[in-house]
């Protein structure tokens, strides 16, 4: 019924419209000059309308940056991303400058050259000069970008791994993540899919129990890395791709089923100190404004309020890996190097686990 | 050439008789053909836009019951609220339904089809025939893609990129049962369909050039359907090669993509294959369609500019150089979609640096652009208004592309809505500008009608607006960390503060979506009830405009007009009018640009 509805009243629409257009052509005074060409009076309008979108562009960009600049990520918790942070504000304000200067110009010369009558177009059709500026100098800049990127690049890529280094593999399946420490010895047991179903579906990650190397490893849910010490993940995947994404230390790498993928970053602020930040407690204070609201409404409606919001480090998938890939997440909890160590000594090893 | 002439012309003698289903169904005239690929293209692109429009709603109202859902999605929402299966099948059929069926068959097919001939002053096609049988495999694929809609554990969703093993195992997810199979039917034959008519175009552009087309003359809409097939051709193959490897994986039990799988409590057999080769496969298609989208779209703007500036087009050399460059770049830059898929990173270094090289050649196209405007007498004719439009995109979209190219930026931006609003502006918006543009352009050839013109701005104001409005502030929903094709971000109160965003977003595509109709309103009511038009309405230089206005077999009655000039002699000095066909001969004393 609601098909047969809607159908009528979108027949309904057209009609009017087409009536509403029968009217107009009906009240134009002189039928026979009208054309569909654009005439003098169209060019002048549709010029300085294209006037007003430059300006338009302009106000959308700056009300953007006032409005919405707040929910760009802080500043980056990880040495390495403090890099890509400089590099990206580098490129952005090259990029800022062109778009500004280069919209400027179209969207100028089409209201300033807006046909008339008397204008005649100026034939120019080559000039070797000009063509030679605008490939030089875009190259210039370019190669100083392209150098720049890859430097960065490199030295984020080049996995030196130190003694003092935390290696931590990083396990994805449909649709939660899993961590494992190596455990005193400091080298992860083998692992493949194939042994996930030994111990009755205990073994988590599949780690071969014939490897000694295996026995003192530590599986757990929730990802804490001590402060100012290199972690080197090694990331695995059970079943689809999915993607490692912790946003908020510039990192992320792919987790492949059937190859170990790695990257390494250095955390440098702990969680705490980061709840502290300025533009963090900005941030929390204006969501819970936000989840505040909300909740009023639930509890009106008879539902649950939301909980208040406090800040913490998250790893999210960013590969799509099915239905719940929106729901793929881990807290990351960044301490000192005490307290993490105090932590990993309570976890259970593997063997004790599989026991 | 003459040989050539007068043998067409006894072969257009024999085609006097015609029947409905050889003049309207299975016609092997390209200018039918045309018609049939915009027409197609068309419906395709209302159901990958209203696609679009649904899955906005939920974004922005995110788990919210809609009538609109349960009237058109039926039982996969409950209450008319969405699944998140189906929010993914949504977003993948969009995205392959606005890439492959509306942007490159739509709009290349087109345009490439009615252009090429017309352009370079051909009777048809170099072959008719296989013309007609590209036609009809788009439309089977078109078919096959709107039949895998209505399969019942749902169309496919693995993303238009459809890496396996998600695309692979029905395990994963529903979509990748009969829906997934679907889709790779449908892409095979839709690649075989786009090889026919790259093919014929390549040919066509090579051999059937009229008496005096010299290469260099040739209009840059030609150039950019040249190199346009010429990538195709090359790139194509590979995606073919990659859906047959990918059904074998699925159906004979081959472990191409497949290697170390534990789902649903089972081991699975696959051993050896790597999920990493099916990328490299699929972008060393992905990319350089990119610009199998975006070069016929250039290539019109740089038309339509000319003729509604009323100047030559600046720098022809150059635009023909930069298209070849960009073609050549495109297809060795595939890797910078697989910065963080676990590839070498040295790989990862070269392909930062081809990527990058490429913002040359599209600066220069940009820059050549604005100075075609600068001291123009423009003519604001709808069809010019989209190719500004276009040229403002796709420097927007390509700025941000330096960062995206840039692979120590793209390991904290991959895959988030910055990449998102990055492509929709580059290639989406200023290949759908530039389709827009052509058909306001060429709606008089093909149809021998006029369209409202009042109706087109209208059009393209709100369109515009629409189109910054929805993309601009995404970029800062990408740059806040939220990754795409997340059915909801209300399990992270992270981003929470991204909601407002996601409603003004959502309001702006709305408004967009609704002046689409404006658009198919003026398209369909100008078919038969426009203005008739002159024989060159805009008073352009190039061949198709001195074929007659009735469409007739071998395009003009008598001898095929020969060329003198290139296509851009507008306001030359010294002539009264101020646009010289390429038809005209050089007057007494009169010089030929060396261009």
């Amino acid at each position: 019924m609601t098909i047969i509805l809607s159908l009528i009243s979108l027949i309904l629409i057209s009609v009017a419209v087409w009536q509403l257009t029968k009217i107009f052509e009906l009240s134009k005074p002189v039928k026979s000059e009208y054309t569909e060409v654009a005439d003098y009076k169209d060019n002048d309008i549709n010029g300085k309308l294209m006037f007003l979108f430059l300006i338009f562009l302009y106000a959308l960009t700056i009300f953007s940056f006032f409005k919405w600049g707040d929910v760009i990520l802080p500043e980056s918790a990880s040495l390495e991303g403090e890099k890509t942070d400089t590099l990206l504000w580098f490129t952005f304000s090259v990029i800022f400058v062109v778009q500004t200067i280069t919209q400027a110009f179209l969207y100028y010369f089409a209201f300033k050259y807006r046909g008339n009558k008397k204008r005649k177009a100026f034939f120019f059709p080559d000039s070797n000069l000009l063509e030679g500026v605008w490939t030089v100098i875009p190259a210039i800049a370019l190669a100083g970008i392209i150098l720049y990127g890859l430097m960065t690049w490199t030295e984020i890529m080049t996995i030196e791994e130190n003694d003092e280094a935390l290696v931590v593999e990083i396990y994805a399946q449909q649709f939660n993540w899993k961590a494992r420490y190596a455990g005193e010895d400091g080298v992860l047991g083998d692992a493949n899919v194939r042994f996930l179903q030994d111990f009755g579906g205990k073994n988590l990650v599949g780690i071969d129990s014939t490897d000694p190397n295996g026995d003192d490893d530590i599986v757990v849910q929730e990802l804490h890395l001590p402060v100012n010490r290199q972690v080197v993940f090694r990331i695995r995947s059970q079943d689809v791709l999915h993607s490692m994404y912790m946003p908020h230390f510039r990192a992320q790498m792919n987790a492949v089923p059937g190859m170990i993928t790695q990257f390494a970053f250095t955390p440098n602020v702990t969680t705490t100190e980061m709840r502290l930040r300025k533009e963090v407690v900005d941030k929390v204070i204006k969501i819970n404004n936000i989840r505040f609201q909300k909740s009023q409404e639930l509890t009106a409606k008879g539902e649950f309020p939301l909980d208040p919001y406090e800040f913490d480090f998250l790893l999210l998938c960013n590969k799509v890996c099915g239905a719940s890939h929106y729901n793929m997440q881990m807290k990351i909890i960044v301490e000192t190097e005490e307290e993490f160590e105090d932590w990993l000594d309570e976890q259970i090893t593997f063997k004790e686990f599989i026991k | 050439m003459s040989k050539t002439e007068t043998s067409h012309d006894d072969h257009h003698d024999h085609h006097h008789k015609e029947t409905f289903i050889t003049k309207y169904v299975f016609s092997i005239d390209h200018k039918m053909i045309s018609k049939q690929y915009l027409i197609t293209g068309l419906i395709m692109g209302i159901v990958g836009i209203a696609m679009s429009l649904l899955f906005r709603l939920q974004l922005a109202w995110p788990e919210q019951s809609f009538g609109v859902f349960d009237l058109l999605l039926g039982k996969w929402a409950t209450d008319g609220v969405m699944d998140p299966n189906v929010y993914l099948a949504l977003v993948t059929i969009h995205g392959t339904i606005m890439v492959f069926f509306v942007l490159t068959a739509g709009l290349s097919g087109t345009f490439s089809n009615l252009l090429i001939p017309l352009q370079c002053g051909a009777r048809d096609m170099a072959s008719g025939f296989l013309n007609m049988i590209s036609y009809w495999l788009f439309f089977v694929s078109s078919v096959l893609m709107i039949a895998s809609l209505f399969v019942e554990a749902g169309p496919a969703a693995a993303g238009w990129t459809i890496y396996p093993p998600l695309s692979a195992l029905p395990q994963a997810q529903p979509g990748s049962g009969a829906g997934m199979t679907l889709w790779l039917l449908s892409m095979a034959v839709f690649i075989a369909s786009s090889l026919l008519a790259a093919l014929n175009y390549i040919v066509t552009v090579i051999n059937l050039r009229t008496k005096g087309m010299t290469m260099t003359r040739l209009p840059l809409t030609i150039w950019a359907f040249l190199v346009t097939a010429i990538i195709g051709v090359i790139s194509f193959p590979v995606l073919l090669s990659a859906a047959l490897l990918l059904i074998m994986d699925r159906s004979f039990g081959t472990s191409f993509f497949l290697s170390d799988i534990f789902i649903q409590g089972e081991v699975l057999h696959y051993q050896g294959g790597s999920p990493v080769l099916f990328e490299h496969l699929f972008w060393f298609l992905g990319h350089p369609e990119v610009y199998i989208v975006l070069l016929p779209a250039l290539g019109i703007a740089s038309e339509v500019i000319a003729t509604n500036s009323r100047k030559p087009i600046f720098g022809y050399r150059a635009m023909v150089a930069s298209i070849l460059a960009i073609a050549f770049l495109s297809t060795i830059v595939w890797g910078h979609h697989m910065f963080v898929t676990g590839m070498n990173p040295f790989l990862g270094s070269v392909f930062t640096f081809t990527t990058l090289l490429i913002a040359i050649p599209s600066a220069v196209k940009a820059f050549n652009y604005i100075t075609t405007l600068w001291k123009g007498n423009i003519q604001f004719n709808p069809g010019m208004l989209f190719a500004i439009g276009l040229v403002s995109t796709f420097i927007s979209g390509g700025l941000t592309g330096i960062i995206l190219g840039d692979s120590a930026l793209d390991i904290n931006l991959h895959d988030t809505y910055f990449v998102v609003a990055h492509f929709h502006l580059v290639m989406g918006i200023s290949a759908l500008y530039g389709l827009f543009a052509g058909v306001y352009h060429w709606f008089p050839k093909m149809f021998g009608r006029m369209m409202n013109k009042n109706l087109g701005y209208i059009h393209f104001w709100i369109t515009a607006i629409g189109a910054y409005g929805v993309f601009f502030p995404m970029h800062f929903i990408g740059m806040a960390g939220l990754p795409r094709r997340y059915y909801t971000n209300t399990n992270f109160p992270y981003f929470d503060d991204l909601a407002n965003i996601n409603v003004v977003i959502t309001m702006f595509a709305l408004i967009a979506g609704a002046a689409q109709i404006i658009f198919l309103y003026n398209f369909i009511s100008s078919i038969f009830y426009g203005k008739r038009t002159e024989k060159n309405p805009w008073k352009s230089n190039t061949l198709e405009w001195t074929a007659p206005i009735k469409h007739i077999h071998g395009n003009w009655p008598g001898k095929i007009p020969h060329v003198h000039r290139w296509a851009y002699d507008y306001s030359k000095p010294g002539s009264k009018e101020d646009f010289i066909p390429q038809n005209i001969p050089l007057k007494k004393g009169e010089k030929e640009l060396q261009h």
